[in-house]
C-alpha cells in the first residue's frame, strides 16, 4: 500500500460546537483511511488543558450557557458521543494532536497544565506548513 | 513449527442505535485488529453510515462483500484481502 491520503486540521476556536465539529471531521477522515493532524492554537489550545476539552461556550446562542445546556441535552438524547470519546478514538485510531508551542508562551500554559496523555507533540508554524503542504485536506476551525 | 499460519476469523459489529461518525469509527477500529482473509460484519441502523462505511471500504482498499437492510437495520460485510 502506497503513502495515505493526509488531512491536516487547525483547531483555532476553543468554542464547544466548533471543537465538536473538528473532532468528528478528524474521526471521520481517520476512518476513511487518512492520516490526520490537528494542530490546537490559541483558543483551541485552552481546550487541551486538563478537564476543559468540552468546558467551551457555544459559537452562537450560547447565552451565558444556557444554550449550551439546551445543546449537550440534545446531542445526550441523540446519542451522539462525548467528546472525551472522541479524542480517545482519535488517538486509538493513530490521529496526531499537536500543540502550539507560542500559544503556550503567550498564554503562559505550562505542559503539566494540558493533557499530555493525549499530545503527540509540540510545534510551531514550520511543522504545520511542511505538512499542510502535504495534504489533500486543510482546514482551519 | 509452521510459521504465519492463522486461520481467518470473523468479528461482528453492533452499532445499533449510534450516530456519526460511531459507527463509521467503530468500523475502522475493527479493520485495524484485522488480519489479512477476515471479516466482518458491522449491524447498525443510522440511515447514513449505511452509505458511508462502503465509501471507507473503498478508500481503504478492501472487499464490499454484501449490504443488506431489513427494517431500517442495515448489515455490511467486509473482508480484509490476503497478503499477495
Amino acid at each position: 500500500m502506497g503513502e495515505n491520503e493526509k488531512a491536516t486540521i487547525i483547531v483555532h476556536s476553543g468554542e464547544f460546537d466548533k471543537v465538536y465539529s473538528a473532532l468528528i471531521v478528524g474521526n471521520g477522515a481517520l476512518s476513511m483511511g487518512m492520516d490526520v493532524s490537528m494542530y490546537f492554537t490559541f483558543w483551541g489550545l485552552e481546550r487541551l488543558k486538563k478537564n476543559e476539552l468540552d468546558k467551551g461556550p457555544l459559537s452562537r446562542m450560547n447565552f451565558l450557557g444556557l444554550g449550551k445546556w439546551i445543546m449537550k441535552r440534545k446531542l445526550k438524547r441523540s446519542n451522539v458521543r462525548e467528546m472525551d470519546a472522541l479524542i480517545d478514538d482519535f488517538n486509538e485510531l493513530g490521529g496526531k494532536i499537536l500543540a502550539c508551542d507560542m500559544t503556550m508562551d503567550i498564554m503562559g500554559v505550562d505542559k503539566e497544565d494540558l493533557r499530555e496523555d493525549v499530545i503527540t507533540d509540540y510545534c510551531a508554524v514550520g511543522t504545520y506548513v511542511k505538512e499542510a503542504k502535504e495534504s489533500d485536506v486543510t482546514l482551519f476551525i | 513449527m509452521e510459521e504465519g499460519v492463522k486461520m481467518a476469523s470473523s468479528k461482528k459489529i453492533d452499532v445499533l442505535g449510534e450516530t456519526c461518525p460511531v459507527p463509521l469509527v467503530e468500523t475502522r477500529k475493527a479493520i485495524r485488529k484485522c488480519s489479512p482473509g477476515d471479516i466482518i460484519e458491522v449491524v447498525g441502523n443510522h440511515p447514513e453510515s449505511k452509505k458511508e462505511i462502503p465509501m471507507a471500504v473503498e478508500e481503504l482498499g478492501l472487499e464490499l462483500l454484501d449490504v443488506k437492510e431489513k427494517n431500517d437495520q442495515w448489515r455490511i460485510k467486509i473482508k480484509i484481502p490476503e497478503d499477495d
